[in-house]
């Protein structure tokens, strides 16, 4: 509860606050619709772009993610193979 | 010593953790058994079969790093090694998180059976969060499952619900169906068990529940504050702070495995003079 723009108490120490703030992170992103269904065309798509220039391996791709509520980061590794002659 | 028995007798059990009912603690037992399991050394994954409705990500903590999910892997849109997440706690357990999606059908017999086929080569165990209900999610999780979890409430519609659970395990499922296949070796798990209430008579007893089931009795996890300050913040409950709760899931997960542990009935605290004077508040 806050009055004036601040909170009246401290903001609660216990495991409760902890759910709250978990929730309030996960829901916001599976609200705006941006949960990572897009991902797997994510990865079609950035794997013939490559594929066009470099020769890869379809299989040799890794994709993570971390959602923050300040911002997230998706982290996509591409193995390239040498170039052997 | 150990490892060299292990990798001799690789086991690899899919275990069905399930009630019919909904509410009475599949997830956090999931979770509790799949952690317990690992903190043994065993290598363990947690897939949760709720499709439409994810919450073992919670549960475990991991619901920021879900990219690929189960159904994505069984559509063949993503491998099955991009969608486990490994715990940042105990590094030989894995979940398996379920999809956001609304169509239920994406969960085929055939995916299904090709990712357990996967994950067997290289789990030990492998822990089936079954949804509410005995639908297509709930039957999927059991239907390939070696053994099988009931959680059950000393209340009675959940009694009920196990009952009519037991009987699909019994008859619904690949082993049940196989012919010359052991069945599926089922045992009850009670939890939410209040010493308070059931030496009041407001609640049936372990004996009523097991004599209506006529299972074995795996454990019996009691009513405590741990287990809900656990999900707040998303730490299985046998990885967080001691409690009775936690150990009495180590308890049943040490009898899953064969060891003679006896089953205690205490709950988390006896209660003291304040709470009996006013009641027991939530």
């Amino acid at each position: 509860m806050s009055r004036f723009g601040f909170p009246l108490w401290p903001r609660r120490a216990g495991s409760a606050q902890t759910a709250k703030d978990r929730l309030q992170i996960l829901l916001a992103h599976e609200r705006s619709g941006s949960a990572p269904d897009y991902l797997p065309q994510l990865q079609r798509e950035i794997l013939e772009v490559i594929a066009r220039h470099v020769k890869v391996d379809r299989e040799a791709i890794d994709i993570r993610m971390e959602r923050g509520d300040e911002l997230s980061s998706l982290e996509i590794n591409i193995e390239l193979p040498t170039a052997k002659r | 010593m150990k490892q060299q028995l292990k990798k001799d007798t690789h086991v690899s059990k899919v275990i069905v953790i399930t009630s019919g009912k909904g509410g009475v603690g599949k997830t956090t037992s999931s979770a509790a058994i799949g952690a317990a399991l690992a903190k043994r050394g065993h290598k363990t994954v947690v897939i949760d079969f709720d499709v439409g409705l994810r919450n073992l990500d919670m549960i475990m903590g991991c619901e920021r790093r879900v990219v690929y999910d189960f159904i994505n892997v069984i559509q063949g849109d993503a491998k099955l090694k991009q969608a486990l997440i490994r715990d940042k706690r105990v590094d030989t357990l894995h979940v398996l998180p379920t999809s956001q999606t609304r169509d239920k059908d994406a969960l085929t017999q055939e995916g299904v059976e090709a990712v357990l086929n996967e994950l067997r080569e290289e789990f030990d165990y492998i822990i089936c969060d079954s949804p509410a209900g005995i639908e297509r999610g709930a039957h999927m999780a059991m239907y390939f499952a070696d053994e099988a979890i009931v959680v059950t409430n000393p209340e009675v519609s959940s009694v009920r619900d196990s009952d009519r659970v037991l009987g699909l395990l019994s008859s619904k499922t690949h082993r049940a169906t196989q012919d010359g296949a052991e069945p599926i070796k089922a045992q009850v798990l009670i939890t939410r068990y209040d010493k308070a209430r059931i030496d009041k008579g407001e609640m049936m007893n372990v004996d009523d529940v097991l004599e209506i089931l006529a299972v074995p009795l795996l454990g019996i996890v009691p009513e405590s504050p741990a287990v809900l300050k656990a999900s707040n913040v998303g730490v299985p409950v046998v990885l967080d702070d001691p409690s009775a709760a936690g150990q009495a899931y180590e308890d049943a997960v040490g009898r899953l495995l064969g060891e003679e542990i006896e089953i205690k009935v205490d709950g988390e605290r006896r209660p003291g003079l304040l709470r009996r004077l006013f009641g027991r508040t939530a």
